[in-house]
């Protein structure tokens, strides 16, 4: 073969080889499935206003909702808690429940990651829970620590009245709100979501907790290892309260604490949440 | 002229009362208490923090207004003379102050309800804008710059760092001693001393038991239960337990009072809309209305009891057996 072809072949060949190597990754599979052993995990919960970035008291640029309605945010805060991880071969493992309780604060960005350790594996299902459960609810005050202390006093998730936590808790300001008795009588057309309920102690009352199930495997399975933290970034946008099937208007209900109305914002809040990207 | 200062000797019955501190004692007499014990043993240390809590103002956002405030031991533990309380800045409730008395067999709290677990109940009238108008967080703070609580949280405790938990179950300790059972029914059902009942008392407790104990059973003189008695609807349109519930049967319904200490506790009623049992009485005999689900024991043929002039002089003097002079001046529950 003459030099110039055979130079070819080699030049070719180590290119070829440069390329396959560069493509196929490392197949990096799931370690076996053992829960003495966990490692890093992470569900960042980014708090996004439909098609915008959530600023609080954005009085010169407000949001408007699909009613057309005009709005700033001032307060939000939500728990989150009860989370379970499963795979797409069937191992599930649920999160210490002491250790899954987490209040995400719109005010303080650095909460939007609950970390928690889980089991090494490759994840495809993710469920957590909206809100405080009923088990919880009702246990002794002892359990009742970090972000389920009762006296925060600052964070105000907790109804002293009606022995239970709230949920969700969204406030701000609209100038859609009247200033009469069925608006905010004081002036300041604010609104305040309050959404909590359990489901009672002794007699069932309303019943507001809700979990949510989101699927992994389209935008990417959580491949949790010990040498890294793997992060599922969620979107929450607050914009889908308001909007979407069964919206309602902030001027008709500008006030919705422990009541009948509440359950239809609980309904809604589920829609909040979908999973962008995940980074491994 | 030299004068003699003679320094009275202050005498000690309260120490006294405390090196006796013999705990919870259920009386023999009242069936098993409700209350979790386990999770919060009582204790001579957690009595003295409890009761210290008890009466502090720093529990009110400008250290006015103590949990003695409405609640006087003079009064079994309600506000004499008040119909409803007031609280910070004199602002005014919507409730009668109701006896903190025998709530370890409670399995419910305040009159409309929503609290069941006593170690939770302080939260409301701490942050109650008509009550203390403050919040558990602050109380906290405020106690943590107070010198005695450390040495107080360490004895009860163990250590003198002050948390939600260790705050609410110092005053559950303190709550759960206000027992009140030495009454002369307690002595005469116990068969105390040779405690009896006069004519008078015997035949009111008979008809008590036949007029009023379906409800008000013995030996707490309540069922703990939720209903309506038929009071007319204030202006104020107080929904009762509804506003915990949510539940349409529950519109109007209040939690059963106790009848002890009735002497003490005037006026009566969610709202202290009566001034004197007589009038209470005449409301059972007369004044009952149907209102939305008014307790069936009260919507019969006859709505509401009949009471004749005799019977209610006779449920008097039976009622007038369940007041307990040694709840009232116990030192061990007292200010100190």
């Amino acid at each position: 073969m003459n030099t110039y072809k055979k130079f070819i072949h080699i030049i070719t060949s180590i290119i070829l080889a440069l390329a396959i190597s560069a493509c196929s990754k490392k197949s990096d599979p799931a370690p076996s499935f053992d829960e003495s052993k966990l490692a890093p995990f992470s569900i960042e919960f980014d708090n996004i206003v439909g098609e915008r970035t959530l600023v609080l008291d954005n009085v010169n640029n407000l949001y408007t909702n699909a009613k057309g309605e005009k709005f700033s945010i001032s307060t939000l805060q939500y728990f989150i808690s009860n989370v379970k991880l499963s795979t797409s071969t069937g191992e599930t493992y649920t999160v210490n429940q002491d250790s899954s309780y987490f209040l995400i604060k719109g005010a303080d960005r650095s909460t939007r990651f609950t970390k928690m350790r889980v089991p090494e594996g490759d994840y495809s299902k993710l469920t957590f829970t909206i809100g405080v459960d009923s088990l919880r609810s009702t246990m002794d005050i002892s359990k009742r620590t970090g972000v389920l202390d009762p006296a925060s006093g600052h964070a105000g998730m907790y109804w002293g009245w009606n022995s239970g936590y709230i949920f969700f808790k969204l406030e701000g300001n609209s100038p859609s709100i009247s200033d009469d008795v069925n608006g905010d009588p004081t002036g300041n057309k604010k609104f305040r979501y309050h959404i909590g309920g359990f489901g009672g102690y002794s007699s069932p009352t309303i019943n507001n907790v809700k979990t949510v199930t989101i699927d992994l495997t389209t935008a990417g399975v959580a491949k949790v290892r010990s040498d890294r933290q793997s992060n599922v970034h969620l979107f929450v946008d607050i914009m889908k309260v308001f909007n979407g099937s069964k919206a309602f208007s902030i001027a008709e209900h500008p006030s919705v604490m422990f009541s009948q109305f509440s359950t239809n914002v609980a309904q809604k809040l589920t829609e909040m949440f979908r999973h962008d990207h995940t980074e491994n | 002229m030299a004068v003699f200062v003679i320094a009275c000797k202050k005498g000690s019955p309260i120490i006294n009362e405390i090196e006796k501190f013999v705990g919870f004692q259920k009386p023999a007499n009242f069936p098993e208490p409700v209350y979790n014990f386990a999770n919060n043993p009582i204790t001579k240390d957690g009595v003295v923090l409890g009761r210290t809590l008890f009466y502090d103002g720093r529990l009110s956002r400008d250290n006015t207004i103590s949990c003695g405030s409405c609640h006087i031991q003079s009064s079994a533990f309600t506000q004499h003379g008040h119909d409803v309380s007031h609280g910070i800045d004199d602002r005014l409730g919507i409730r009668n102050s109701p006896p903190i008395m025998n709530l370890a067999w409670n399995k419910a709290f305040m009159w409309g309800g929503g609290i069941y677990d006593l170690d939770l109940q302080p939260f409301a009238p701490i942050t109650a804008h008509e009550e203390m108008d403050e919040s558990v967080e602050n109380v906290m703070v405020k106690l943590r710059q107070t010198p005695k609580y450390a040495d107080l949280f360490k004895k009860a405790f163990g250590s003198p760092d002050i948390t939600t938990a260790r705050f609410m179950k110092a005053l559950s300790q303190f709550m759960l001693m206000c027992v009140s059972s030495n009454s002369k029914y307690d002595k005469v059902m116990r068969k105390e001393n040779g405690a009896s009942f006069t004519t008078d008392e015997m035949e009111g407790y008979a008809v008590f038991k036949n007029k009023c104990g379906t409800c008000h059973t013995e030996p707490l003189f309540t069922d703990g239960s939720f209903r309506n008695n038929g009071l007319g609807i204030s202006t104020l349109n107080d929904k009762g337990l509804f506003d915990a519930t949510l539940i349409e049967t529950d519109k109007y319904k209040f939690k059963l009072p106790s009848l002890r200490n009735l002497k003490y506790t005037a006026p009566y009623m969610h709202d202290g809309r009566f001034l004197s049992l007589n009038g209470v009485l005449e409301h059972y005999n007369s004044e009952v209305i149907t209102t939305q689900n008014l307790d069936p024991l009260l919507n019969g043929n006859r709505k509401g009891i009949a009471l004749s002039a005799t019977e209610k002089v006779k449920i008097t003097a039976f009622l007038n057996t369940l007041n307990d002079e040694e709840f009232i001046k116990n030192p061990l529950l007292a200010e100190q």
